[in-house]
Formats: structure tokens, C-alpha cells, sequence
């Protein structure tokens, strides 16, 4: 799964189910628009951390240091950002 | 010297002036009663700074309920250094398979069972779920005086005990209120440590969150300056040690455990907590391992 080409709509539905999984809000994701404040809809920095390891497994990379902030993990269309970044970094790599 | 040499080296000096007394256990030693006065003092010496606010004292034994480390998620944050009371509950059959296990040498933990009890993570824990329900205008002041807690990490450091003592207040309201309350701690705390002698920093800090998770739970904490530190050089000045800690908790007590501020919303909660043992250590590596012999302006501050 990593680093292949995906939609943004693909992508925007898996970041969907892990927050559902895992981001432990307080409201049904389906009520949470891309945009919107993650950590006033319930999540907290452990289940932030819990979807930052999910979005991990899934995609097969790792958060750098640099990443590991409030800010990347605060709304829908910030980690469909950040993964973005990621899957493209890992693209770059796995080039022959 | 490198910094594991000096503290074993201190650990030994601690040993052979008998104010440590080994138990075979690192991290679990006795205590003579002149290491003791240095923590009598040093408390009495909170006490002075904070009779003028008049806060609640409660205290209580070093436990939680068991349920406390589930619903604070204690375990998903550091579970490495939880203790969990095991008791045996079985009947006669079971009783004799543990005396077997046991004479064997086996792994006869597996005949107990959990309790309703763990040994409290720290000071403060025992007290949120008591706080229920919704505070007054103030909010609520709760100084815990010095209470024990259990950190399971066995080490040569003996700054670095398994069962230790937090001289602990604990701020419980809006934000505003409990921002305000750490703000003058973070003061009043350097300026106490500083009037022992003691050459404390406040720095910006994170608890030892477990694994990988744990390092995004304390780059955020980091960020968000809910955590500060007083440091203080105890056997190496490139690595001061921590001895006393500012915590602003947000709203994560408040929601576990229903406390609500005045106007109704989640209440917000700080605490503060001082390592009295790491402060006696670090009086005793400044002053010297007599405290006849301490200046006497620390002297008077702590016995007079």
C-alpha cells in the first residue's frame, strides 16, 4: 500500500475510518467536516498519538520529529497534508 | 567522572554515612532520621510559603483505584512504570499449586489476581475522582503534603527511587484561575529553591511517555508548555536534575472524572509537585553530608 497513488477522496475516507477507530471523538465522524477542529470534537493527545501510529501502519512510514506537532494531526485536511508529504517522500525513495 | 560513575558514587556515599540503608532493592532503601529532618524541614518551609492561601489539606494513602489508571489512561502512557496490587483469592487446590510454584522457583504471579487497588502514579491521582461535581467561583486549593508514590524503575541513581514523596498542591477550576495559580508557583518555587542555595532552572519539559506514541504525546505536551521543571545540579551539571514539576493538566482530569468549573464547562486542573527526597539529596551534594555543618541561613529556614 505504500506509496502508491491514491485520490484524495481514497485518502480522505481511510483517515475517516482510523479517526473512527481510533481518534476516540465525542461526536460521529460523519458529523466532523474536513476542517474542523479534531481536538474540540473530542480527541485528545493520546488518541492523537494512537491515530498517528494507525496512519503509520497503514501507509508503512513513520512521522519525523519535525511532524509530531498538534497542528498536523488537528483536522481532516491537515493529516490529508501531512500523509500527502509522506507517501511523497516514500515515492521519492522507492524510485529504481 | 561520567554521570552513571557519580551517581553510583554518591549512592555509595549516601550508603556509608547511613543516611540510605540498603535493602538488596536499587531504588528501595531506608531512611535515618537526619535524612528524615531534611524532609520535615523542607516541607515545614512550603508550608511558610503557602499558609497565606489557605488551601484544603487532605490526605491520603499512597493508592488509587485501579480503575483510576484505566479511565486516565495512565496505561497507554506509561505503563512501564505502573504498580497494580495483586492479592491470591483462590481455594485450597490453587493455594498448594502456588506453594509448589513457589518452591520451584517458578512464576507464581500467575496465581494472583488483580485488586481494586494500584499504588498511586502520583500525588494528585487519588484526589480527581474524589472532586466529582461542580466547585465554587474559586474553584478548589488542595495541598496533599507529602504524599508517596511508586514509579516501577529500578536504578543506581538515587535520585531515582521507586517509592518516593511529592510535596503536592493541587489547583482545581476555569483556566483562568488554574493558569494564573501555576504561574505564581513557577515564581515562588525557583525563589524557595534558590533561598536553600540550590541552583534551580525552570525548563520546559515532557513526561516519560512509553514507546513511539510516547514521543508524539510529549512533542505535544512540549508545545503546548503544560509541563515545567525546576532543575537543580545534583551529580552533574551538564544534566541537572529535576525536583520539582508544574503540570497543567487542561481538561483531561476534569472530563474523566465529571469535575466541572462554576459556569457549568469541564474544569481545568494543575498541580505542582515537589521531590522531596531529590530535593534532600540535592541540599545534601550542595551543603554537605552533615547538616550540622549546613550555612546557617538554610539551617533556620528548615529547623528553626
Amino acid at each position: 500500500m505504500a506509496g502508491t497513488n491514491r485520490s484524495e477522496l481514497e485518502l480522505t475516507e481511510i483517515l475517516r475510518r482510523i479517526l473512527a477507530e481510533r481518534g476516540r471523538l465525542s461526536v460521529p465522524v460523519s458529523d466532523v467536516t474536513d476542517d474542523a477542529d479534531l481536538y474540540l470534537a473530542g480527541m485528545t493527545s493520546q488518541s492523537s498519538a494512537a491515530v498517528m501510529l494507525a496512519l503509520e501502519d497503514t501507509f508503512e512510514f513513520e512521522f519525523p520529529e519535525r511532524m509530531m506537532r498538534r497542528e498536523v494531526f488537528e483536522s481532516i485536511a491537515a493529516m490529508r497534508g501531512a500523509v500527502t508529504e509522506l507517501l511523497g517522500e516514500v515515492d521519492a525513495v522507492s524510485q529504481p | 567522572m561520567n554521570d552513571t560513575d557519580a551517581r553510583k558514587q554518591f549512592l555509595d556515599q549516601l550508603f556509608a554515612s547511613g543516611l540510605f540503608i540498603p535493602t538488596g532493592i536499587a531504588g528501595f532503601y531506608g531512611r535515618s532520621a537526619e535524612f528524615e529532618s531534611i524532609v520535615e524541614g523542607f516541607s515545614k518551609l512550603v508550608d511558610d510559603f503557602s499558609r497565606a492561601d489557605g488551601a484544603e489539606r487532605i490526605f491520603f494513602p499512597p493508592l488509587v483505584p485501579r480503575t483510576s489508571l484505566e479511565r486516565t489512561s495512565y496505561l497507554e502512557s506509561m505503563p512501564h512504570l505502573a504498580g497494580v496490587i495483586h492479592s491470591f483469592r483462590g481455594d485450597d487446590r490453587a493455594h498448594r499449586a502456588l506453594l509448589d510454584t513457589v518452591e520451584k522457583g517458578g512464576e507464581w504471579g500467575e496465581f494472583l489476581d488483580m485488586t481494586d487497588l494500584a499504588l498511586a502514579p502520583a500525588a494528585c491521582y487519588p484526589l480527581y475522582p474524589t472532586c466529582a461535581g461542580t466547585v465554587g467561583e474559586q474553584g478548589r486549593l488542595v495541598d496533599l503534603s507529602a504524599a508517596y508514590v511508586f514509579r516501577c524503575e529500578p536504578s543506581d541513581d538515587p535520585a531515582r527511587l521507586q517509592m518516593f514523596r511529592q510535596r503536592e498542591i493541587v489547583r482545581i477550576g476555569t483556566p483562568g484561575l488554574v493558569t494564573a495559580w501555576r504561574s505564581l508557583w513557577l515564581e515562588r518555587g525557583v525563589e524557595l529553591l534558590r533561598g536553600l542555595g540550590l541552583d534551580a532552572t525552570v525548563e520546559e519539559a515532557a513526561d516519560p511517555f512509553f514507546g513511539r506514541s510516547g514521543r508524539m504525546m510529549a512533542a505535544t505536551q512540549r508545545q503546548q508548555k503544560l509541563k515545567f521543571e525546576v532543575q537543580v545540579p545534583i551529580c552533574s551539571e551538564q544534566h541537572p536534575t529535576a525536583v520539582t514539576s508544574f503540570n497543567y493538566h487542561r481538561e483531561h482530569f476534569g472530563r474523566t472524572f465529571g469535575i466541572r468549573a462554576h459556569d457549568g464547562t469541564e474544569a481545568h486542573t494543575a498541580c505542582l509537585g515537589f521531590g522531596v527526597e531529590r530535593i534532600a539529596l540535592a541540599l545534601l551534594k550542595r551543603h554537605g553530608l552533615a547538616t550540622r555543618d549546613w550555612p546557617s541561613l538554610v539551617r533556620a529556614q528548615l529547623w528553626s
